[in-house]
């Protein structure tokens, strides 16, 4: 059993504190529940949802940011989606771009499946994005610690990486409602 | 034979303004000019490349990735799973490794199927001659801009000029 197990809270809870502190930046949020939590939470069209091609946001958002250096590009994502697309963590921390936000929301396991558990309760996956060459790293516990470090983060040059350890409760939350062309379609126009 | 500075302005001057992509011998000499001309990012999986790619088609580019055929089985459920349901389409610039049979043993399998490979994904391609190249290029930007999927230009071995010719 984890350590911290019922003390933490839960990534929709967590999600939360983050989107009220968000605006209009283009915000990538991975595939599985994540992507349905934040559109039952505050749908935007800053939101790109996912729904499939795991691992990949953090490299989506990184084609946003490259090619919006002048906007604040966020990712939310999972410690499943981080492992899977790893060698990504190694682009980031060698491009080095100022305008990323990586934000991993860590419950230890593939919650969407059926939480079999990942591996990240032995491998700190922040401490593997500052040898890839991150910025700024923090790792967060609980929701007024992550209010403080995103605040502060939204307010420093990147990349940074915020990773909230989370526990394995899911909100309901539907499917995501919007066909995928039309995701696209609006988050451009959102981005603009 | 295609000097690689006129392929990359050949696809700058159809707008392609967002290169990545991971290398090929027979793509050295294309990336070497991208990366002269400061135009290239590089990624370390094909995958991580399809998905920089959407992302900056997101924000405004036309993006094209660069990779060995190989790639293209990385990058299966990225095509599929993001450009294609969400209609974010790219230009894939992918080298023909195990053409005719005539390569390393782990190119053969790729080399025989890529083309079946990519109809049964229903992603268009068509492969780059030197004396087809305008029709060619203009194809490509055309397939981008209609069908809003990736779309593969194929690199045989000798048609451009690579690092050492």
């Amino acid at each position: 059993m984890r350590p911290e197990e019922g003390t933490l809270i839960s990534r929709a809870q967590a999600m939360a504190a983050l989107l009220e502190l968000l605006t209009d930046q283009p915000v990538v949020v991975c595939n599985g529940f994540p992507s349905r939590e934040a559109q039952k939470i505050a749908d935007r069209p800053t939101h790109f949802y996912m729904i499939g091609s795991m691992g990949n946001a953090s490299a989506i958002a990184l084609g946003v940011a490259l090619a919006k250096p002048n906007k604040q590009v966020i990712t939310f994502d999972g410690d499943g989606n981080v492992l899977m697309g790893m060698g990504t963590l190694a682009t980031v921390g060698a491009l080095k771009p100022k305008n990323f936000i990586h934000v991993v929301f860590d419950n230890e396991v593939y919650g969407t499946t059926g939480n079999q558990p990942t591996i990240s309760n032995v491998v700190p996956l922040e401490k593997v994005a500052k040898a890839a060459g991150y910025v700024n790293t923090v790792r967060v516990l609980d929701r007024d610690d992550l209010i403080y470090e995103f605040k502060d983060l939204l307010k420093k040059d990147g990349p940074s990486m915020l990773l909230i350890k989370v526990n394995e409760f899911q909100e309901e939350a539907e499917r995501i409602l919007l066909d995928p062309p039309d995701i696209t379609k609006r988050f451009m126009r959102a981005i603009e | 034979m295609i000097e690689s500075d006129v392929f990359v302005q050949s696809l700058q001057d159809l707008g392609v303004n967002f290169f990545t992509g991971v290398p090929d011998s027979i793509l050295g000499g294309i990336i070497a000019e991208l990366m002269d001309r400061r135009l290239y990012t590089p990624a370390v999986r094909e995958d991580e490349a399809v998905g920089m790619a959407a992302g900056a088609y997101m924000a405004g580019k036309m993006p094209a990735v660069l990779m060995q055929n190989s790639g293209l089985g990385t990058s299966l459920n990225a095509l599929i799973s993001l450009n294609v349901i969400y209609r974010q389409p790219c230009i894939l610039i992918v080298s023909w490794r195990g053409q005719g049979g005539k390569d390393a043993p782990e190119h053969l399998v790729m080399g025989e199927v890529m083309p079946q490979f990519l109809d049964t994904m229903k992603i268009p391609h068509r492969t780059l001659t030197e004396k087809t190249a305008g029709d060619d290029f203009t194809w490509v930007a055309e397939t981008f801009r209609k069908q809003q999927i990736p779309v593969a230009l194929f690199i045989t071995k000798g048609v451009v000029k690579g690092l050492h010719p």
